[in-house]
């Protein structure tokens, strides 16, 4: 490893625009004859718009235009897609209900919009929307999924019968049944996983502009993911032509997720540029963000578990209900399915698992991937059912676990997952020692005798980042591949351009991919620069999330890299007289091993595209390009140790202690791993303590603003003891697994155990409030 | 926001001439209320007169038994005053536990006593210390100037100049935050006058904002000791009940955070 290779711990590049205000997100752009759009939503949780009148607003100084929803399907844009065919335990396909980008009929969440307004400035927008009046006929609405379940509820959508998207299953229903018929002890444990607002600092955002010469739009906006947002557009709804359109994702701040996909107010932006043939821009406030980004997690289920005399897992049995709100979004209906229920084995050698999953519509935002996506709700249901077993055998929970750990690998687990390798008892083991687990007895009688109730919770959680295969996600009912592409382009002097068909939005891919390149050809980072972002620049690629940029994006690049240094060596070994064999790259030189001859990069390149002196037959230029598609998934595995002591009297949670323990394959820039695990973890703790989106029975959200929805503070956390047990993941030429998400799946479990350990009351949900905390001891 | 014309008043004279002139004039001290309401547009005051410069506003007396605090002191100067904190250091803790260090950087005493959210902490030290609310025109005695939710006895124009508190034998403030907003999700002030009289005083915990706490003063009467409340229950009925605590569970907060006032006060 050199000082800016692989494994070192680069201080960032892109900060210094990030922290002396220099970032460029969309809401900083501006465009000459820029108009504002501001968006009317429906107040009610359902209805049926029964009138808009517009007039008294057109008639507004500066109000440009105004639209609605009856106008944008007149126009055939194209409704919303879910781009993942989840099919029926029945055969049936699943059952989605039309999504236009404005409603020009129903209603069907608080928040939905019905109409814009197209204006000179925002606050002249703001002003004209409050005099378009529009006239609701309220429906009764269905607010959770119980409610949207019983029989005669409101319907929301004709296409779902009963408010069933669908009702899916995995796994063998027969082995399990055999499992538990000679089962020596059965454990069960019913759960909610709350809904969470994925609040990334920037809010979402987009300005559409329309060149009626060319017929062509330019669409930059707050993606996670700009080549797939062009597809959709293109392909789906009606908007232009991939070539007619270009999408840029600028600097964005924060995504979790919420950014994948493609939201009305970005298709509307691009209708109306066109149509009032002015920029338009839209910058969402944290209210919007509330009401409009897709919400997280929202499972109820139901597991049950059966053991052998001997404590070891025979089989698993899960039921879950998962709520999808009024709209089925991009991605979310793999997310309980392919994204959950493949994770339900766990660290465990379980031989027969049998997953139910049924999806509900409600009239509430709707749901999609939110960091971990599925996984979070695998790993706190499966890591609450293991504590619960190990306390219902009076054992100790580590040792249930590692009774049951995965020891061989590859393994295949009964649903889908091949687990390529691992080493749970190593992480189990770092953990325990960091928080020292055998002293615990002792540290708990202590605080007792201080009249605290103190507990220990562990979680050994595993995920699958990198999704993969194209092949597999595609029989699977994927609507796209999950490959990356890269283009490395070395200039006449010698400095290097990676494109990346990854997208950053906080991951710090501007340093971590310059660290490969700086790797293999010993140049320093400055010299090397990372292009992504631009549908215009880069070529198609598939873009960030699911822990996915290092072990798909990044090894992209390092497949291109591979090219460009075999041509670069045959270029050098011309130029030196050499044989090709011989030359190796160190420190940005090209040498013939064994002898003082060596050439520089920058001449090498500058061969390249002079070509006054190449081998015959070779075309001048030195870029490259690749696309890789991984062969499995990979699985980042990991045990979290956390304790902490209640107050009795009020149900106040503090920490004394929290370590992880991770594997993560290979580290590129440890530095930034450890950000990205103190950023998961902290939305884990968020999950387990404080952030709840909630509704009353009406579909009125009763948490869109920061006053009632608990966001994590930096004193709300505590701070993190890291460690990293790592196996290479034999997949990837890198060997890494991915980090971004791993936080965020396994810490609630750890914290709700220790929890429900320091008070003795295993009846707890999350958000572990005060209130709820006091409520389980106190009753 | 809607358009609105800005005035900085340099005396609280001016200050009340501009108010009489704006057809729906409000005025402006921390803004850290006024603000976000008319950001929301849920105000739309024809003039904002900023009242949070002028001089006679800001600052901090002690003399003899009396503590007064200027209606435009920011938390932040309230918080490391000197006097505030010998006088009554319970004070000092109440503002170094009120929101977070913007919202004490700008946010005023006046600001706070003259919206009365039924969360804030300012109206549990007035009611417990027995303060007199001074304003331009008159002096209203705590308990007769908070009239529920969001109201108070001012009139329409009436600017609150300064708090006066008599300065207690011993006092201490407990206070459980919000978990999203940091107000009080109930907070208890208690007093030990120097005539002996107990007053105690929560916020966040009643429907019709902060309340006097019978039960716990005569207890605390009795016998000033956190151990004096153990067998004190405080009815639910009346209190709020939300997502982030049920009304049974604000009961016990009134007491517990007694029991730690108390201990605070010693
Ligand atoms: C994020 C956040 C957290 C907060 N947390 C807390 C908390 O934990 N505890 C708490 O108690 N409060 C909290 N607050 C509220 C804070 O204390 C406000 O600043 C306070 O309510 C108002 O004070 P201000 O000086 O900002 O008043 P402004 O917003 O300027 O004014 C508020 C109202 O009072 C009127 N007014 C102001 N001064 C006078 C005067 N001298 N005479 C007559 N009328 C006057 C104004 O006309 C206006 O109607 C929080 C606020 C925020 C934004």
């Amino acid at each position: 490893m050199g000082m800016e290779g692989i494994g070192a711990s680069v201080v960032r590049k892109e900060d210094k625009r990030f922290i002396t205000g220099k970032g460029r997100y969309v809401d900083d752009i501006k465009m000459v004859g820029m108009t504002y759009a501001h968006f009317i939503r429906s107040p009610h949780a359902h209805a049926k718009v029964k009138s808009i009148d517009s007039s008294a607003a057109e008639a507004m100084p500066g109000v440009v235009a105004v639209l609605t929803g009856k106008q944008i399907v007149d126009d055939k844009v194209g409704n919303l897609i879910c781009g993942w065919a989840i099919t029926s335990k029945d055969g049936s396909p699943m059952k989605m209900g039309a999504w236009p980008a404005m409603a020009p009929e129903t209603v069907r969440f608080v928040g939905q919009a019905v109409a814009v307004v197209i204006a000179d400035s925002k606050n002249l927008a703001r002003d004209a929307a409050e005099a378009v009046v529009v006239e609701y006929e309220e429906l009764p609405a269905v607010a959770d999924m119980p409610s949207a379940l019983k029989p005669g509820a409101p319907q929301l959508h004709p296409e779902a019968p009963g408010n069933v998207v669908y009702d899916w299953h995995i796994g063998d229903e027969a082995a399990v049944g055999a499992a538990f018929s000679k089962a020596a002890h059965v454990v069960s444990l019913e759960l909610t996983n709350n809904r969470l607002a994925p609040n990334a600092m920037e809010p979402r955002a987009a300005i559409a502009d329309y060149d009626a010469a060319e017929e062509h739009f330019t669409l930059y906006t707050t993606s996670q993911n700009p080549h797939v947002a062009r597809l959709v557009l293109s392909a789906f709804y009606n908007i232009a032509p991939e070539h007619k359109l270009r999408v840029i994702a600028p600097d964005v701040g924060g995504g979790f997720g919420s950014k994948i996909f493609i939201y009305p107010e970005e298709m509307v932006a691009l209708w109306a540029s066109k149509k009032v043939g002015r920029p338009v821009k839209w910058t969402g406030d944290r209210t919007e963000a509330f009401l409009t980004d897709a919400h997280g997690r929202d499972h109820i289920s139901k597991a049950e578990m059966a053991f052998d005399a001997d404590h070891k897992m025979l089989g698993l049995r899960v039921k879950t209900h998962a709520n999808f709100g009024a709209y089925m979004s991009l991605f979310s209906s793999s997310v309980p399915t392919y994204l959950y229920a493949t994770l339900l084995s766990g660290q465990y050698n379980i031989p027969a698992i049998y997953a139910e999953v049924m999806g509900v519509y409600t009239n509430t935002t709707p749901v999609d991937a939110y960091r971990g996506a599925g996984r979070p709700e695998a790993s706190y249901l499966l890591e609450r059912l293991v504590e619960t077993a190990a306390r219902q055998f009076k054992m100790d929970p580590a040792e249930l676990r590692r009774k049951n750990f995965i020891t061989q690998f590859p393994h295949q687990t009964p649903v889908i997952m091949a687990y390529d390798t691992g080493d749970f008892n190593a992480s189990l083991d770092a953990a325990m020692k960091a928080i020292d687990y055998a002293g615990f007895p002792a540290r708990k009688a202590a605080a007792k005798a201080q009249g605290k109730l103190r507990g220990i919770g562990l979680s050994c959680y595993i995920e699958a980042c990198g999704i993969a295969p194209s092949k597999a996600v595609g029989s699977l009912g994927a609507g796209v591949g999950l490959w990356e592409s890269a283009e490395i382009r070395v200039n006449p002097v010698g400095t290097i351009e990676v494109l990346t068909g990854s997208h950053s939005h906080g991951q710090g891919h501007e340093t971590t991919f310059c660290q490969l390149i700086a790797e293999r050809l010993g140049v320093p980072i400055s010299q090397v620069s990372i292009v992504h972002g631009d549908t215009d620049k880069v070529q198609f690629g598939m873009g960030t999330y699911g822990s996915r940029s290092a072990a798909v994006g990044l090894t992209a690049i390092l497949k291109a890299m591979e090219k460009v240094e075999a041509k670069a060596k045959k270029i050098a070994a011309h130029a030196l007289e050499a044989s090709e064999g011989d030359i190796v790259i160190e420190n940005g030189e090209f040498k013939v091993t064994g002898t003082d001859k060596s050439i520089a990069l920058p001449m090498v390149a500058l061969a390249a595209y002079t070509a006054h002196n190449l081998p015959d037959g070779m075309e001048p230029g030195l870029k490259e390009s690749a696309f890789y598609d991984p062969t499995n998934f990979t699985f980042p595995a990991g045990t979290y140790i956390c304790e902490l002591e209640v107050d009795e009297a009020t149900g106040k949670t503090s920490f004394v202690n929290f370590v992880a323990a991770d594997d993560f394959g290979r580290l590129i820039n440890p530095m930034i791993v450890e950000g990205q695990v103190h950023g998961g973890l902290v939305q884990g703790i968020g999950q387990a303590l404080l952030e709840h989106a909630i509704y009353d029975s009406n579909g009125q959200p009763v948490t869109a603003s920061f006053m009632d929805y608990a966001m994590p503070r930096a004193d709300d956390v505590p701070s993190f003891k890291l460690s990293h047990t790592t196996t290479l993941c034999p997949g990837n030429p890198l060997g890494v697994k991915g980090c971004g998400e791993a936080g965020a799946i396994g810490a609630s479990a750890a914290v709700i155990n220790a929890i429900t350990d320091a008070i003795g009351n295993n009846k707890l949900e999350m958000p572990a409030t005060p209130d709820r905390v006091w409520h389980a001891i106190h009753g | 926001m809607y358009e609105t014309t800005y005035h900085r008043a340099s005396s609280v004279d001016e200050a009340a001439a501009l108010f009489s002139k704006g057809s729906d004039a409000k005025f402006l001290a921390g803004g850290h209320t006024l603000i976000p309401v008319m950001k929301q547009r849920l105000a739309s005051p024809s003039d904002v007169i900023d009242i949070g410069k002028i001089k006679d506003l800001i600052g901090v007396q002690l003399s003899g038994d009396t503590l007064v605090i200027k209606a435009a002191t920011t938390y932040y100067d309230i918080m490391t005053n000197a006097d505030v904190k010998k006088a009554v250091p319970a004070i000092a803790h109440l503002t170094s536990v009120l929101g977070d260090p913007a919202v004490r950087a700008r946010g005023t005493i006046g600001g706070s006593i003259a919206n009365n959210d039924p969360a804030a902490d300012f109206p549990a030290a007035l009611i417990s210390l027995g303060a007199t609310v001074k304003t331009n025109k008159r002096s209203i005695a705590a308990e007769d100037f908070f009239k529920g939710l969001f109201t108070t006895a001012l009139e329409d124009g009436e600017i609150i100049t300064e708090v006066s508190f008599p300065v207690p034998e011993k006092a201490g403030y407990a206070k459980m935050r919000h978990p999203a907003s940091r107000f009080a999700l109930t907070g208890v002030f208690v007093t030990k006058t120097k005539g002996g009289d107990v007053r105690v005083a929560a916020t966040g915990a009643s429907q019709s904002g902060v309340m006097r706490v019978s039960a716990i003063e005569a207890a605390l009467k009795s016998n000033w000791s956190a151990s004096a409340l153990d067998g004190v229950s405080v009815s639910a009925s009346g209190l709020l009940s939300d997502i982030h605590g049920s009304a049974d569970y604000r009961a016990n907060l009134v007491k517990v955070m007694a029991q730690r006032a108390v201990q605070a006060a010693g």
